[in-house]
């Protein structure tokens, strides 16, 4: 499992003790396994989290959240500490985008500030926020952010690290 | 693209880059010419457009088939055949409608498809395998430099068969990969974007053509077993890394502290842990060389051996003075085992050179030299660690750029995805609405309009709280010098009389102690107020000066505490009674380290127990007290600096630390649990840790290790105890040591005289930071250039835009002109 950051078994087990009678012990077979969103979302890490459901979404096959013992570890593995400042970059932006176009335009940037906020800035605080926001970092002036736009930025913040890293070892 | 900036102009690839906006003329009039063609070619052109336009949706229905958001390439598809309608808003360009067979092409530029499809994936990867590769042999040559998956001006052309080009990309990256080292590869197989499935695949494929070439090739004997050798010992260190990694100290306690209160409370506990391993390390060199082999040859104990009572625990002196915990107890003498002496005593230790009596003689172990070089390497293992997590975390957190994308780093970076309970998941939303708020307003009203009286109040407010901090400061330490004082006089008054009580002797000198652990906790409660009365606009502003004050009176503190050991006491021990001076200052230290340890306890109580039942009961507030993490770490790197003053003095001061650390975690984790909430003003973690490791670093390491240096290098040692009894400094020892050697080997005699020259000669330690410093600014140049790098590629980055506009535009028109004619005949066809 060394292509996995964190520790496979675990994990596993985790993915298990979600629904214990769909998930064989025994995976030597590939059996075609699928979680569905609602056991994936309530999970303590992601219960109250206001990104869940465009987590699972992005780590899932189907993209509609329910989530294959594969896309599961995936998702463990990129929201590890030890994955890459690049690589949890690159599943931010798809994270960030909502409509799936390779692109954070500006429903997107609203979305995610509504989301960020629980709506609760005003309308024209939002505008005011995402005009900003594509004023700084879009660098192309295309009017949306690219993945390179994303990660131009995401480069030059330190705090970035701390995204995307609940510590999920201990076998509650 | 993250990518590390060659900053060698003469690169190739930089002077090819510099070299295209000048180009962009001639690149445009090529394509103009092109677009002249296909608009006099008109029924080729179509044809050849038509084409495209097959193989680009052909390319695209593939591309749907792939795992990653499928459901969104249908959206988009969708949205592209809606957007020929009315129904969508105009594009963010030039405010037109694209034609349909526009958007197609848009949709399948390659700067569109980098998250979605496995083939530009794939060979981004590739290049950078290829760069990996080639880093490593020679310089690259300029055709392997193709950008990310954007085809250049360069390839134009060349490859038009997309599905051969696929799987011939990931055949070439296999290739590449195998080509790596087992590491090397493992770390960009872990860094792809792709899914778990797919990698393994890459990596099963990769691994199957290494054995088919292993295997191909009659690899010698020797270099095979050498093979499995590497192999398992790389197997065994992954496993004890992965068993290391598991084993992680209070990964429980910090995932409840984390979920609940965000990363800056748990960064105060993760430096925590980093103090402790520091003292972890230090106790067990020291333990290992100095204090283990003392104890097993314990010393012939002079009389008067003191009884236990409590009061040791308290004061450190009595009973436990003349055990291996200060240096007192250690001998000048060398050490040999298992060396019977006639008068009997199963353990006698004998002096340099006279060793008639000995018939056994194992290895001779001399005292004075390991305590010496023990102590010098604990300083510089330490010092080594400590610049280097301070550059690491520098480096994470220094901008090299003019940042102005506060707001955009606020929306995407500020949510803290550690915290998980519930409640302070609302918290955190209500934090970043209110930043986001603030931010908005401080960027929409940037010039306040201050009058000339408000500006002038300002000043003097601020004059005034740093008066008033100066002045509190400067009194407190005063009266920590008069009164340390009063005590050294005490001490001289009843050195001289014998009449008072003992245990009340010991019980005074606990005096000093408790003061300045009064004033280290009174005065940030006074700085605070003042801090108060300021009201800072910005909480970073206020956050920096809070630790600057406190810092000036830690650091004043320990240096005029500094100058009464080394200066007072040290210089003249024999007015104050002392055999052993450096015994006391070891008894002074632990002193002061425990009543760091029983106020901090105190203020645990009262600050944060009693305040929230006062704050609920009374003042029937619902807010807890907020933990303050800049103060609290403050506080640890006080305590830090202490031990690593105390070391020299007393040996298992580390141990004391340690203990001290351990029970300071459980008990501050279950106080700020119980009664405490997280910080409401935003707290820059990454920033502020690089802060507080530089503070361990720079004051408190430094502070430290220069008051030892100075205590080896010019304070006469006692001449009764200890284990430089004899000689003038303690630096001597190794200067004696360098000397015997060249005695009994004279060949050696080089290595006395370079002793000499480099270590004693303060010319050589003048030279040497000459040259650090030189090293270090010309990296500052480095980095000048790199931001002037930085630059001129955003300008370029911007010029592409433009390109990109200016093509899309052009080929709108192009479409648009083409369509007058026959639209109609189109648009009935259409099978959209």
């Amino acid at each position: 499992m060394s292509l996995v950051f964190g520790t496979g078994f675990r994990l596993f087990h985790r993915y298990h003790d979600l629904a214990p009678q769909l998930v064989p012990l025994d995976y030597t077979e590939q059996p075609d396994v699928k979680l569905p969103y609602e056991l994936i979302g309530s999970m303590p890490e992601l219960k109250d989290n206001p990104f869940r459901q465009r987590i699972a979404e992005v780590f899932s096959e189907d993209g509609q959240g329910n989530m294959t013992l594969d896309d599961f570890l995936d998702m463990f593995s990129v929201l590890s500490e030890m994955a890459p400042r690049d690589l949890k970059a690159h599943y931010a932006f798809k994270i960030y985008d909502f409509n799936n176009d390779d692109f954070i335009c500006k429903s997107d940037l609203e979305k995610t500030l509504n989301k960020l906020t629980r709506n609760e800035l005003t309308e024209d605080e939002v505008r005011m926020v995402c005009e900003k926001v594509l004023d700084e970092a879009d660098m192309d002036n295309d009017g949306r952010l690219s993945l390179e736009d994303f990660q131009h930025m995401i480069v030059r913040a330190p705090d970035f690290l701390r995204w995307l890293s609940p510590k999920h070892y201990n076998v509650q | 693209m993250a990518r590390n900036v060659d900053c060698d102009l003469g690169h190739p690839l930089m002077e090819a880059g510099l070299e295209s906006p000048a180009d962009e003329e001639g690149v445009h009039d090529s394509f103009h010419q092109l677009i002249a063609e296909q608009i006099h070619n008109g029924g080729l052109g179509e044809a050849f457009e038509l084409q495209q336009l097959q193989k680009e949706l052909d390319e695209e229905s593939r591309d749907c088939v792939a795992q990653l958001s499928s459901p969104g390439s249908e959206r988009s598809e969708r949205r592209l055949l809606g957007m020929q309608h009315d129904e969508r808003e105009p594009d963010p360009f030039t405010g037109e409608r694209w034609s349909s067979d526009t958007l197609k092409i848009l949709s399948s530029m390659p700067s569109r498809t980098i998250g979605r499809s496995r083939g530009a994936i794939i060979s981004q990867y590739y290049n950078r395998t290829m760069q990996l590769r080639r880093r490593k042999q020679s310089r690259p040559s300029i055709q392997d430099f193709s950008r990310s998956a954007r085809p250049t001006i360069r390839g134009y052309g060349i490859e038009t068969d997309s599905t051969d080009a696929d799987v011939n990309k990931r055949d070439r990256l296999v290739n590449n990969l195998q080509n790596l080292s087992v590491s090397d590869r493992v770390r960009m197989l872990r860094a792809m974007p792709l899914s778990v499935a797919e990698k393994s695949e890459l990596r099963r494929l990769a691994s199957q053509k290494e054995r088919r070439t292993l295997s191909g090739n009659q690899i010698p004997c020797c270099s095979r077993l050498k093979y499995y050798v590497i192999i398992a010992a790389r197997q065994s260190w992954y496993s004890w890394l992965s068993f290391v990694h598991s084993l992680q100290l209070w990964q429980v306690a910090l995932k409840r502290v984390s979920g609940r209160f965000g990363s800056g409370v748990l960064s105060y506990f993760l430096f925590l842990k980093t103090l402790l391993f520091f003292n972890l390390f230090l106790f067990l060199l020291i333990g290992l060389f100095v204090v283990l082999p003392q104890a097993v040859h314990p010393p012939a104990l002079s009389e008067g051996r003191h009884s236990f009572t409590g009061l040791e625990l308290f004061t450190g002196a009595g009973y436990f003075s003349d055990t291996v915990m200060y240096y007192g107890y250690y001998c000048n003498y060398t050490l040999r085992m298992n060396c019977r002496n006639e008068n009997g005593g199963q353990y006698a230790s004998v002096s340099i050179g006279t060793s008639s009596d000995c018939t056994l003689k194992h290895l001779p172990y001399k005292m004075p030299l390991a305590y010496f070089f023990t102590i010098g390497m604990a300083f510089f293992v330490t010092c080594i660690i400590l610049v280097y997590s301070m550059s690491k975390s520098f480096g994470r957190s220094f901008r090299i750029d003019k940042s102005h994308s506060i707001l955009a780093m606020k929306a995407f970076c500020s949510w803290d995805f550690k915290v998980i309970k519930k409640s302070s998941v609302k918290l955190m939303s209500e934090n970043i609405c209110t930043q986001l708020k603030e931010l908005l307003a401080e960027v929409n009203h940037k010039h306040s309009t201050k009058t000339l009286y408000q500006k002038l109040w300002r000043v003097a407010v601020h004059c005034l709280a740093w008066t008033i901090c100066v002045a509190s400061t400067t009194a407190c330490v005063l009266s920590i010098y008069f009164f340390s004082e009063h005590m050294h006089q005490n001490l001289q008054q009843s050195s001289r009389s014998v009449t008072k009580d003992p245990l009340l002797n010991e019980a005074s000198l606990l005096a000093l102690p408790v003061v300045v652990s009064c004033i280290n906790l009174l005065l940030p409660i006074m700085f605070n107020l003042a801090a108060w009365m300021e009201d800072y606009e910005s909480p970073s502003l206020r956050t920096y000066v809070a630790i600057g004050r406190n810092l000036m009176l830690k650091v004043s503190v320990l240096g005029v505490l500094c100058y009464h050991w080394l200066g007072r006491v040290a210089a003249d021990p024999n007015s104050i009674g002392l055999k052993c001076w450096e015994s006391f200052v070891g008894q002074e230290l632990y002193r002061f380290l425990l009543m760091d340890f029983i106020f901090t306890l105190l203020d645990i109580l009262f600050g944060e127990f009693l305040w929230r039942l006062f704050s609920e009961k009374v003042l029937k507030k619902n807010r807890k007290p907020v933990f303050d993490i800049a103060k609290n770490v403050l506080d640890l790197i006080y305590g830090q600096t202490l031990a690593w003053l105390g070391v020299l003095f007393t040996p298992l001061l580390p141990a004391v630390q340690i203990l001290k650390l351990l029970l300071l975690f459980y008990i501050k984790k279950s106080s700020v649990m119980m009664n405490c909430q997280a910080p409401s003003r935003p707290y820059r973690v990454s920033q502020m840790t690089t802060i507080f490791i530089t503070l361990l670093c720079f004051p408190s390491f430094l502070g430290a290790s220069v008051c030892v240096t100075y205590t080896m290098w010019s304070i006469k040692p006692s001449s009764s105890c200890g284990p430089f009894r004899d000689l003038k400094t303690m630096f001597q020892a190794g200067k004696r040591w360098v000397e015997d050697l060249e005695k009994e080997n004279p060949n050696l005699s080089m290595l006395a005289r370079a002793h000499s020259y480099l270590v004693e000669n303060p010319f050589f330690l003048f030279v040497g930071a000459g040259i650090f410093l030189i090293v270090i600014y010309f990296h500052s140049q480095v980095v000048d250039g790199q931001r002037k790098i930085i630059g001129l590629l955003q300008e370029q980055i911007e010029n592409e835009g433009e390109d990109k506009k200016f093509l899309i535009t052009r080929l709108q028109s192009i479409h648009e002109q083409r369509r007058t004619p026959t639209r109609r005949l189109t648009s009935q066809g259409s099978a959209y």
